[in-house]
């Protein structure tokens, strides 16, 4: 071993993140103090961002098997799904949290690039990208700064790389004004049983790097990712990744290649971590170990110590584990693309990780013991109701005055940020490229992408409504759930599984270990409830802003990654009304409720009350009914009513014709409940007035609340008769308004 | 007639001008490898298409670095010949880098990639891309490019015109031609060009995305079938 290195200590080990009994551990498993490269690379592996030694426990109680499902959750880099017809999806969503709060265009860039990778590397074809972004208080200046880059950061990455962006959310509040979230998503297409997975099997084999060569960028980036964000972290800049999307193209392009040459045993990406967590993920799954060779790895500087390239997450880069003797194919391949090619090293069969530089041997670790499921440590942290919990229970509807003038209420709750339209973003990212968006000129609740070569499409879309979680973890991840499947079903879709990305606080923190257990079991009960189970995906801990007195942590935020399935692309279903004298229902009970509502937040000022009404049978039985309704073509839109309630709902609805609506309320709830309350399971249907008597009778032997509204419009809007002015005036409102805060 | 889409590293509408031009219009069509140094096969009658995409990460300039790829020695030749040549978006791009066409595109005025479905109006019938298309009828195609403003000295401009070389111009859903459906401050709103021959075309908008019922936009499509019925005339002389 090198003796020129400092000498190891427990400080050393704090210095890196680990615990002082995390060290005593690695002393144990090793035999002897390690040096400084071997604990590096421990950190690394058994920080939060690799291990998930603090929420594994509970991923694991997740629904995590279907009859569609071909890998296991976490087995691999991403979900894989049969569609049917020997296709698979691979799907996944992953944040990039930390660096984007830091390095906004770069921390966001890297993190659509990552989640490519995590699909192609699969041998997927990613074919549709969704991000979701929760941000700060809009008029905060540093809040549009950060939008500003991440968006832009976004686009450049996922236009250059010719991925459609379909679909996401844009959030704001004032909760994720330091540590904002990036939560980016892929879907890629793959021939079932033309995967590829991640691993080394082989004694013998030769190991590969390829694509961009080796920098001192992202080291220690999953240690970073693992810790608080504090006023300090600009310093860490180091820590975030540069992308390249044209990299990453050629990587994409060259990678499927060389799959099809028969020559690869196994491929990782190189995200977190870089070259530790590849070789030593591949090597414990293979129950093999690997001899690399430092000096072979392309570095974009001189003199990289050792453990400078081992954790470097350099992007843009795969290890690749070939068959011995079809070393050429690989090489062809990737001259082809005038991408770095290099083999560093060969399988072993000693379950050990021998890394050497200069002729020495610089590191030696047991593989096994480095990784999720060998000898990584798991925990059980403590958890406890937090005080604001019991507090949010005592809220009293009947203390909220009704507005006197709806007009001026509905004006200004439609203009808040978090309701307009978020076409100032997706207008700068490629929505079309590969032509298979089909929402794009006709809007549905989710993204629909047609599956080239067959009568399929898939349908996706990520949500979360972060208010919901922290007013009642438990009730908030169903929703979030729900929605999710409830807005597949109002496109014409079958929910058939999810990828999740579980943002969180500190979970040393009792109370946010409360809301993270609640929040997977309400999500493990919704899963059950839809048949949709976790395919994968990410926990992203530490996300708060330390102040001087105190620690904030974000709204709990665990976003669902949804996919679903349209086996005939001519079931699809848009949310606009489509003609003038149509009929307006609303299927699901609308009740008095106006808990954690937007309204709410915007017009009384009222931060915080309980989550929403809902009921997860209700929402089944609901959901049941919509997808008859679509499949037996009873109906000509389907929109749910989410963020903003039914007056929102119904504008959405009309905008695209210029059409309007004139509809009543109903006397049994509050008018304010009655247009603005988020009370849950409810969507917003038309009907042709010759089927009307026909729809009313069909629903009414489906056991399921519903009501007519009134009629669609020429462009009018009209409320029990009140005029709320041409709908020309409310799309002004909603296709400008986030753009004049931005451009401001 | 036969279609070759040359593949340069970074095209990522290859594939999307293969599904039109093969899957949809029922054409015969290959996909070329950028450093391929002939166009073997390809006769006057055919079409070479330089697809949408960021060639070469759009380092430099956009298209830049691509025009001097080996195949293009070839298609620049193929042009010379009378051959057809349909460059469209990052494809436009290159195209007046070869110089092929003229002109330039520069960084969109509002310094933003913008994707969205924009208006067209036909200027002229007199061209292969045109010939089915209504003159001064409002067409909806979309774009997604970050440098399309179109610019150049106001001699080409005037030449431009007087040769009746402006296939397309941005307007609105009436087809009128003015600054506000100006989407990224092209001059006199030009979205695409024919080169003086008329054998050269470009354009910033992406017909191939307009080309199928399944996508909610047929507009496109007439360009392609323009292409296809014209070249058949052409041959049949």
């Amino acid at each position: 071993m090198q003796a020129t290195e400092a000498l190891v200590t427990v400080e050393t080990a704090k210095n890196l993140g680990l615990k002082a009994d995390e060290y005593e551990k690695i002393i144990e498993i090793m035999g002897r103090v390690p040096n400084f490269t071997e604990l590096s690379i421990f950190s690394v592996m058994w920080s939060e961002h690799c291990s998930y030694k603090n929420s594994i426990t509970y991923l694991k109680k997740l629904p995590r098997e279907g009859e569609r499902l071909l890998v296991e959750a976490g087995e691999e880099n991403a979900g894989l799904v049969d569609i049917g017809g020997g296709l698979a999806c691979a799907f996944k969503i992953e944040s990039h949290n930390h660096p984007s709060a830091i390095e906004p265009y770069q921390g966001a860039a890297t993190g659509v690039g990552g989640i490519h990778r995590d699909i192609f590397t699969m041998g997927a074809r990613p074919i549709a990208a969704l991000n979701s972004l929760r941000f700060g208080d809009i008029n905060e200046k540093h809040t549009r700064h950060l939008v500003k880059g991440v968006v832009h950061g976004i686009g450049d990455y996922g236009n250059c790389f010719g991925v459609p962006m379909v679909g996401g959310e844009v959030y704001f509040d004032k909760c994720y004004n330091q540590n904002i979230l990036v939560n980016a998503m892929s879907v890629g297409i793959v021939k079932v049983g033309e995967t590829v997975s991640a691993i080394a099997d082989g004694p013998g084999n030769p190991v590969f790097i390829v694509g961009s060569a080796t920098g001192k960028d992202g080291i220690h980036g999953a240690t970073f990712a693992s810790a608080d964000l504090t006023e300090d972290s600009a310093e860490d800049l180091p820590a975030v990744q540069v992308g390249d999307p044209f990299q990453e193209k050629l990587l994409l392009e060259a990678s499927l290649e060389a799959i099809k040459t028969g020559a690869i045993v196994g491929m990782q990406d190189m995200g977190a971590a870089g070259i530790t967590c590849s070789t030593s993920e591949m090597s414990a799954k293979s129950k093999t170990g690997m001899v690399i060779d430092l000096d072979k790895v392309p570095t974009r500087q001189n003199d990289m110590k050792a453990f400078e390239i081992l954790l470097s997450e350099s992007q843009e880069r795969m290890l690749i584990v070939a068959h011995k003797g079809k070393e050429h194919l690989l090489f062809e391949v990737f001259d082809k693309w005038d991408l770095e090619c290099c083999e560093i090293g060969t399988v072993t069969d000693t379950g050990r990780l021998e890394y050497f530089q200069n002729g020495e041997k610089v590191a030696d670790v047991p593989a096994d013991p480095l990784v999720l499921g060998g000898g990584a440590p798991i925990y059980d942290r403590e958890y406890e109701e937090p005080a604001y919990y019991a507090k949010l229970q005592e809220f009293d509807m009947d203390s909220i005055e009704e507005p006197t003038d709806l007009l001026a209420t509905a004006k200004k709750l439609f203009a808040t940020p978090n309701l307009v339209s978020k076409r100032w973003v997706y207008e700068q990212y490629d929505s079309m490229v590969r032509t298979n968006s089909m929402s794009r000129n006709e809007p549905s609740d989710a993204a629909l992408v047609r599956v080239k070569g067959t009568q399929k499409a898939l349908a996706v879309t990520t949500d979360c409504n972060s208010a919901y979680v922290y007013a009642d973890p438990y009730i908030g991840a169903m929703i979030a759930v729900s929605e999710a499947a409830r807005n597949i079903v109002c496109s014409g879709g079958q929910p058939v599984a999810i990828t999740n990305c579980l943002n969180f606080g500190n979970p040393y923190d009792k109370g946010v270990y409360w809301q993270f257990v609640n929040a997977l079991k309400g999500m493990g009960e919704a899963c059950i409830k839809f048949n949709t189970p976790v395919t994968g995906g990410n926990v992203s801990f530490y996300n708060q802003s330390v102040y001087k007195d105190r620690t904030e942590p974000v709204f709990p935020t665990p976003t669902i990654g949804m996919l679903g399935i349209l086996d005939d692309y001519t079931e699809q279903m848009t949310l606009n009304f489509k003609n003038e004298g149509d009929v307006i229902f609303v299927i699901g009970r609308i009740v008095d409720d106006i808990a954690s509502s937007e309204y709410l937040r915007i017009i009384h000022e009222v931060a915080h009350s309980p989550a929403p009404y809902f009921d997860l049978e209700e929402e089944a039985h609901l959901q049941k009914v919509i997808a008859e309704l679509i499949k037996e073509k009873m109906i000509l839109s389907a929109h749910d009513v989410s963020d903003g309630g039914l007056f929102t709902t119904l504008v959405e609805a009309s905008m695209q014709y210029n059409l309007g609506f004139h509809v009543n309320t109903n006397r049994d709830v509050r008018k304010d409940a009655f247009l603005f309350g988020e009370g849950q399971s409810r969507v917003v249907i038309s009907v042709s007035s010759d089927f009307e008597d026909i729809l009313v009778n069909h629903l009414l032997g489906q056991n399921v609340d519903f009501s007519k509204l009134g009629v669609v419009s020429k462009g009018s809007i009209q409320i029990d008769s009140q005029d709320f002015g041409p709908i020309e005036d409310w799309k002004e409102i909603h296709d400008n308004t986030l753009g004049q805060h931005m451009e401001n | 007639m036969k279609f070759g889409v040359v593949v340069f590293p970074g095209s990522n509408c290859d594939d999307d001008m293969i599904h039109v031009l093969g899957t949809v219009m029922g054409q015969d069509v290959v996909k070329l490898w950028h450093k391929e140094t002939s166009l073997e096969g390809f006769e006057k009658g055919d079409c070479i298409v330089l697809p949408g995409g960021f060639s070469y990460g759009d380092y430099m300039r956009a298209g830049a670095i691509a025009s001097f790829s080996p195949i293009m020695k070839s298609v620049i030749e193929f042009a010379n010949n009378g051959g057809y040549v349909f460059g469209i978006c990052n494809g436009f791009q290159i195209l007046c880098e070869t110089h092929l066409l003229p002109g330039v595109l520069l960084r969109n005025s509002n310094q933003k990639f913008i994707c969205k479905n924009v208006f067209l109006k036909t200027e002229t019938t007199n061209s292969a891309i045109t010939s089915k298309l209504v003159k001064g009828k409002a067409l909806k195609i979309p774009i997604a490019h970050a440098d399309g403003r179109f610019h150049a000295d106001e001699a080409t401009l005037s030449e431009l015109k007087k040769n009746d070389q402006i296939l397309f111009t941005y307007c609105n859903e009436s087809a009128k031609v003015d600054a506000q459906s100006n989407p990224n401050g092209s001059a006199l709103n030009i979205a695409g060009i024919c080169n003086a021959q008329r054998n050269v075309f470009g354009m910033m908008p992406h017909p191939e995305r307009a080309s199928e019922n399944i996508l909610g936009n047929m507009d496109g499509k007439a360009l392609f079938e323009s292409l296809i019925s014209l070249s058949k005339v052409a041959l049949a002389h």
